[in-house]
């Protein structure tokens, strides 16, 4: 032991909690602080949090309001809020543009009184809104303050969040228009959630004690080996129309192997020897533009010029198709609108930097941080055709 | 008896057998300097005229020697035979086979509207063994990724009130990685993997009802210690926040049980390498068993309390719709699953013969106890070798041995956990279910294998 060079430490991480559990008696019994003798353990490692540090990243809100801070926000403020901040995703009535779920609707006045969204049980209702499956209110102002707006997450201000929580919940008619929602009222606002009392926690699906039915499985199969029934009837697979949704499945394979991939550009062949000769002669090539491009979405393709890739990155595609509209106009109609105008290339990059509404619509663009020399190559771009 | 050559089923005819020796040595010389479309030309032209002269597709043989005294591809030496190749460090960081550049990563169309709020799929049908390459792992954003400079990364320890914590803590990356560490194979996989095919099948392959799953070996240090260090009230304290650093600022809550069991860890390293910024660099949780979501990437926080948190994918998303209307909330653990990924929807099987039934089976509860294997949609089933190591919670290989005879196969996999509990098939799960619950979906899946050789997902009544 005279070997051990000064501060050898030898306790694992087992015999640590039991040094820990002998310290923790041993601390109380002669006043010690108990985490001195943890971090003996692994001295010069980790220091204490300052109180500042602390305030800083501990934001979360719990269903019992823990962590809420006090403040106010009205619906009439939320709106105003949510017409700049938020429609161009969520739309301006909540319905999604098509870009997230839709936010409001599916719940009634009845659903108000039970606490359990009535429309859950319908399966032919399309899709489920927030306030349908929303249980706890504190959930909400905990995701708007720490996530929302989408490209400028932890930018409102604590009355703002109030507000924003207070407009969703009058969108779906729990909240008149009058309202402020405070610290005061939030857990009277609880009581009339629409889905309060719509969640379980009775389920096997929980790792722990203090939650579900301590890991009891709800669906216990037999594992038949022989004769089991009943005889096999294939239900469901996917309609020809469809063969080519997911791009040409030969470029999806590996090219060598007990197999290839299906040639899905064209309707399935009938002979194994079709089938071959399609899916060889679909793959043998290699692609080394794919290899590079190094990614690349649906049919491996991806890639694209520099600007699309900027486009990308800055969530422009979000909301503008090269081709196609989404929330905005597509990269070609803006180009094309654009293609006389002297001064295109600046008023496009003013316009990326500061946003604008009315010029295609009444759905707000909203300002976007980027670094100038980035908001003018993709202006440029845009000047220059929006080429792929 | 006479004594055959062993079926070789698995080796296709190269194209390059249909055409003249001359014909090859061009197109390997066009090949070189880059002219790809006239390659795809010539193999076209040559299985075209293959189709007129030749019969393509032979039982018995799939390799055959061909006329004039054999393959070209050995008697006439390639280049790469008779030159030299190319040094050392080309690339620093070396790259996959250009012949691999259809083994990627890939979104499902439709799936979501957004590539920030998305996920790309793990190409499950081009992957051996039991670890997903780090840069095919399957990817899941709820606000895009980011590559943070890890000198400024740090991770915060704190108590829901001023008494869980002795003192809360902060540790930079460097103190994190000079602590003691573990290293451990772990599956994860999204909550909402399959959960496309809850109704019917909606998507043609593996990666797309699968691939939200992969398999890394982690390393990184044992939570305990660093709430061990803080001096943590285990007692009040029963359970954990876990929240990322990026904008969407993850959170979700973890049970302390698993921390106390030393499984939950704070990962650093991926594969041997440091994680991806796609998968979290520089620190992630790693929550064996349970579904990605509590995987926190960009960890910048744990608080400790004395209560669920009820975070945004425990009260809006990752909530489990049952066929009452009542949603399961806190549902984590990833049950007893497997899947077949080779024969797998979209592939062609290149001929009849002998193939290796191959395949993927993990369970959220423990080991891979026994994988089962039936051709023949359910009615018989043959156990298949698992191929070692079996470890916990983690994915498990196996395969099985099967002469394809030309007709219409339903392949299937049914994996069982060292707890006894059965994967289940779709009828037995919608039964307890329903078909809306977009998470969970654990059923058995099953590929129709056509008489063309072409592979077709579909679900059994």
């Amino acid at each position: 032991m005279s070997s051990c060079p000064d501060g050898w430490v030898t306790v694992s991480s087992r015999s640590l909690v039991k040094g820990l559990t002998r310290a923790l008696l041993f601390g109380a019994a002669m006043g010690f602080g108990v985490q001195a003798f943890a971090q003996a353990a692994y001295p010069g490692v980790g220091r204490t949090a300052t109180p500042p540090e602390v305030a800083a990243w501990d934001i979360d809100v719990r269903p019992d309001f823990k962590g809420l801070p006090a403040g106010a926000g009205s619906v009439a403020k939320g709106m105003e809020v949510w017409e700049a901040k938020c429609a161009s995703c969520h739309g301006i009535f909540g319905e999604s543009n098509e870009v997230f779920s839709p936010v409001a609707g599916g719940t009634t006045a009845q659903d108000m009184k039970t606490g359990r969204v009535a429309r859950l049980t319908d399966s032919s209702f399309p899709g489920r809104t927030t306030l349908m499956k929303m249980s706890s209110v504190s959930t909400l102002w905990d995701y708007i303050n720490r996530a929302m707006p989408w490209n400028a997450p932890k930018s409102l201000t604590v009355e703002e969040v109030y507000a924003v929580t207070a407009y969703v919940l009058n969108l779906g008619r729990v909240l008149p228009d009058s309202f402020v929602l405070s610290n005061h009222n939030i857990a009277e606002v609880q009581a009339l959630l629409p889905n309060r009392n719509g969640m379980t926690t009775d389920h096997g699906l929980w790792p722990g004690k203090g939650l579900g039915n301590g890991g009891k499985p709800d669906v216990r199969p037999v594992a038949c080996m022989s004769n089991c029934g009943p005889e096999p009837k294939v239900a469901s697979f996917l309609p020809d129309f469809a063969r080519n949704n997911h791009g040409n499945l030969a470029e999806q394979q590996r090219m060598v192997g007990p197999q290839r991939g299906a040639d899905t550009t064209r309707p399935a062949p009938i002979t194994a020897a079709a089938a071959v000769a399609a899916a060889t002669a679909a793959t043998v090539a290699p692609r080394p533009a794919a290899a590079g491009a190094g990614g690349g979405g649906a049919g491996g393709g991806g890639g694209g010029t520099a600007a699309l890739a900027l486009a990308t990155r800055h969530a422009c595609t979000a909301c503008h198709g090269v081709e196609n509209r989404i929330v905005g106009p597509s990269f070609k109609e803006i180009a094309t609108k654009y293609a006389g105008r002297v001064d295109a290339e600046a008023y496009l990059a003013s316009k990326i930097k500061g946003g604008g509404q009315g010029v295609w619509g009444t759905i707000p663009m909203p300002a976007q941080s980027l670094p100038d020399n980035e908001a003018k190559a993709l202006a440029a771009w845009l000047v220059a055709g929006a080429k792929k | 008896m006479k004594q055959q050559d062993p079926p070789s089923g698995r080796l296709i005819k190269a194209p390059e057998n249909f055409i003249h020796g001359d014909g090859v040595r061009a197109v390997f010389r066009e090949a070189h300097a880059g002219r790809r479309d006239f390659v795809r030309g010539a193999f076209a032209a040559a299985l075209a005229g293959a189709a007129t002269t030749a019969a393509p597709l032979a039982m018995a043989q799939a390799n055959p020697a061909p006329a004039g005294g054999g393959d070209p591809n050995i008697l006439e030496l390639p280049a790469h035979t008779r030159g030299l190749g190319q040094p050392v460090v080309t690339d620093g960081y070396g790259k996959p086979s250009q012949y691999e550049a259809n083994v990627q990563r890939r979104q499902s169309p439709g799936l979501t509207q957004t590539t920030q709020a998305s996920v790309s799929f793990a190409p499950l049908q081009s992957l051996f063994g039991i670890v997903t390459p780090s840069g095919l792992h399957f990817e899941r954003h709820h606000q895009g990724w980011w590559d943070i400079d890890p000198s400024k990364h740090r991770l915060m320890l704190n108590g829901s009130d001023e008494k869980m914590l002795k003192k809360p803590m902060v540790f930079s990356v460097d103190e994190i990685m000079r602590l003691p560490s573990v290293s451990r194979f772990h599956f994860i996989e999204c909550g909402a993997n399959t959960g496309m095919e809850w109704g019917n099948v909606a998507v043609p392959t593996c990666q797309y009802t699968h691939g939200m799953l992969s398999c890394c070996e982690f390393t990184g240090v044992p939570l305990k210690i660093l709430l061990d260090m803080a001096g943590c009230d285990y007692k009040r304290g029963r359970y954990l926040l876990a929240e990322g650093a990026d904008g969407s600022s993850m959170t979700r809550t973890i049970p302390m049980e698993l921390v106390e069991s030393g499984e939950v860890f704070v990962a650093y390293g991926q594969n041997g390498e440091m994680l991806r910024p796609e998968n979290g660099y520089p620190l992630r949780l790693v929550v064996p068993g349970v579904q990605g979501v509590s995987w926190v990437k960009y960890l910048r926080r744990i608080e400790v309390g004395d209560q669920p948190y009820g975070a945004k994918d425990e009260v809006m998303h990752y909530i489990d719709l049952m066929p009452d209307g009542r949603h399961r909330q806190y549902s984590s653990t990833q049950e007893v699953k497997s899947v077949v990924t080779t024969p797998s929807g979209g592939q062609v099987l290149l001929d009849q013969g002998y193939y290796q039934i191959s395949g993927l089976a993990w369970s959220g509860r423990g080991k891979v106890r026994r994988v089962d294997v039936s051709v023949d949609g359910g009615r018989n089933w043959k156990t298949a070798r698992l191929q070692g190591p079996v470890m916990d919670k983690c994915l498990t290989r196996f395969t099985l041995d099967w002469a394809w005879n030309g007709k219409p196969a339903l392949v299937m996999s049914r994996a069982t956990d060292d707890t006894g509990q059965v994967q289940p098939n779709y009828r037995q799960l919608r039964a307890v279910r329903g078909s809306r619950s977009i998470y969970h979906n654990n059923a058995i899946q099953s590929w129709l294998v056509q008489e063309s050789g072409e592979v077709k997902n579909v679900q059994l009544s």
